[in-house]
């Protein structure tokens, strides 16, 4: 190129555009003292109950049983909305039918509606003279004010994550691998759980971490339906809750050590999953 | 789309190896159907059917009582402050990162986002371990009488944090997109900084930046759980709608509850509705991973 004797006498500035001080300046202001700061002190508030005294706070049965409650239910929410939110990406992203565009659009319903409304409406849905409970009720079937309920609800809330995810994906995968499937002599049955299935592997991992962090995190849709009886079907942020009303800072910040701890494996291995993907294509 | 081409007419006499069989067809429709009006739409539907149980007039007395009022106001207000705060955060940041090169690019944008994987009431928690009675400020807070927990300010900080990402999210991606040669072409020209930003960049970004206000407007006034831990749920004073609502709820008044309720879930098939409208028409100009 002829231009390079020019840059050498003329060299560059580094920025020609202004503002890189003022705007870089002000988000790291931002971030810190409204995000790290607050942060940090969650994370070094149990460190005056030393190790043991944060052992003993998060490994009492109650709250040991909140946590395998959100934990527990929040992986099981994620499985299912991993399988419907399969089904309903296929429909969507591969059939045509009437009031699909509409359907598409109501998927995002639990992004737009606030928690506190999901909640009250699953806990009168699904209550024993509730719509669904009713129906329920006389198989002998309780959800409302048991776990199960926390389950409706983790699922409820999870299932955009896992739609929205797939959708970009299989809509850019090409029919000719299918149509290669189904040359060399594969069912359609086989072709979709042989090698559609496979391929879409990881954008399905995604959506269900997705769902299951939301899942355990989540507060607002739960408690309405869940009962909260200790022990039984207490979710951890409830617990936190709990441990504040009762001045019980140091036990409150370690059950919230624990979850921010998860929340960050949680984002190491969504991380991890993008890679993965990036490598496959 | 590029399936619904193949439907065409003419080709629908044949199924193509690609094409699932009927039965398969009208099997997944069904449980997709079934699962989303099950699990998404039933309870929209009852949420109106409940705040309008006993007619228009008692949903009209629940929504215009006093703590009802109170509880919207201190909605919008806690939103008028914590929306414009995020809104100018987020142009500064994607200003920032998608415009100039510093190292550590990769792990700010990863921070930024961080509020997001964070449970609300972790988002509340730390708050309360800041400025609370037994937190890190909360002696000198008493001395000198200033209330930040259990008051305006703690909401509006608890609502920053948990829509934190919205704004700068969706117009990073959108502006590292564009490049900054617009931008360096009209420094060149002898613009100053806003003049570049307002006459080059904005007209560009104009629609992400909607986007962005609009999510994150909706979460701000339906945010619980950061909300429900900061606030002390004083009636009429320091509950928002989203407390508003469990208040009425738990003392039985299902009627009050749900008319609230279905205030908030209008702001959300309003915000929904704007939402896919946006994503339709300026597609192209909205950023590419803004489905998520």
């Amino acid at each position: 190129m002829s231009a390079i004797g020019l840059k050498f006498s003329l060299p560059r500035p580094r920025h020609v555009l202004p503002g890189f001080n003022l705007s870089l300046g002000f988000t790291l202001f931002y971030l810190t003292s409204l995000v790290l700061v607050p942060l940090l002190a969650l994370v070094l508030r149990p460190l005056s109950l030393g190790l043991d005294g944060f052992w003993t706070a998060i490994s009492t049965p109650r709250v040991l049983a909140s946590l395998r409650l959100s934990f527990g239910m929040a992986f099981l929410a994620a499985i299912i909305d991993a399988v419907f939110g399969f089904i309903i990406t296929w429909v969507l992203v591969r059939y045509r039918f009437p009031g699909k565009s509409l359907l598409d659009a109501v998927i995002d319903l639990p992004f737009a509606l606030p928690t506190a409304v999901a909640g009250i409406a699953l806990s009168t849905l699904y209550a024993p003279n509730g719509w669904i409970g009713s129906l329920l009720i006389e198989h002998g079937i309780r959800i409302a004010y048991t776990p199960w309920g926390v389950l409706v609800a983790m699922t409820f809330i999870g299932l955009p994550f896992t739609v929205r995810t797939l959708q970009p994906v299989l809509s850019e995968l090409g029919l000719e691998i299918e149509e290669a499937a189904a040359t060399l002599g594969a069912t359609r049955i086989q072709t979709i759980s042989r090698v559609v299935v496979p391929m879409l592997m990881p954008a399905i991992l995604t959506g269900a971490a997705m769902a299951f962090a939301r899942g355990v995190g989540e507060y607002g849709s739960v408690i309405f339906i869940a009962g909260n009886i200790p022990a039984v079907s207490e979710i951890a942020p409830l617990l936190i809750v709990t441990k504040l009303e009762q001045y019980d800072y140091a036990g409150a910040a370690a059950i919230g050590v624990v979850m921010l701890a998860t929340s960050f494996v949680m984002l190491l291995a969504l991380n991890g999953l993008q890679s993965w993907a990036a490598k496959r294509r | 789309m590029t399936n619904a081409n193949r439907d065409s007419a003419a080709a629908r006499r044949f199924l193509r190896p690609t094409d699932d069989p009927l039965w398969l067809k009208v099997l997944l429709i069904a449980a997709a159907l079934g699962f989303i009006a099950v699990l998404l739409l039933l309870p929209l539907v009852l949420v109106f059917k409940e705040a309008f149980a006993n007619g228009v007039a008692a949903f009209w007395a629940a929504i215009t009582e006093e703590d009802s009022l109170a509880a919207v106001k201190l909605s919008l207000m806690a939103a008028a402050i914590a929306v414009p705060l995020n809104t100018v955060f987020g142009i500064a940041a994607a200003w920032a990162i998608a415009k100039f090169d510093f190292p550590g690019k990769t792990f700010l944008v990863t921070l930024i986002d961080l509020p997001f994987s964070v449970s609300p009431v972790v988002s509340g928690l730390i708050y309360v371990l800041v400025f609370g009675a037994q937190g890190w400020f909360g002696r000198d807070l008493t001395d000198h009488n200033i209330h930040i927990l259990f008051a305006l300010p703690g909401i509006v900080l608890a609502t920053v944090f948990v829509t934190f990402p919205f704004v700068a999210r969706e117009l990073i991606p959108l502006m590292m997109d564009q490049g900054r040669d617009e931008e360096e072409a009209a420094a060149t020209l002898g613009a100053s900084g806003l003049a570049t930003f307002l006459r080059v960049t904005l007209p560009n970004i104009k629609w992400g930046l909607l986007y962005g206000i609009l999510l994150c407007n909706a979460r701000a006034l339906g945010e619980f759980g950061a909300v429900s831990v900061v606030s002390g749920h004083i009636r009429g004073q320091t509950n928002t709608m989203p407390l508003h609502i469990e208040l009425l709820y738990n003392n039985y008044d299902y009627v009050g509850a749900f008319a609230v309720a279905a205030l908030l879930a209008m702001l959300g098939l309003i915000t929904l509705a704007l939402k896919s409208l946006l994503e339709w028409r300026y597609a192209d100009e909205l950023a590419a991973a803004h489905r998520h």
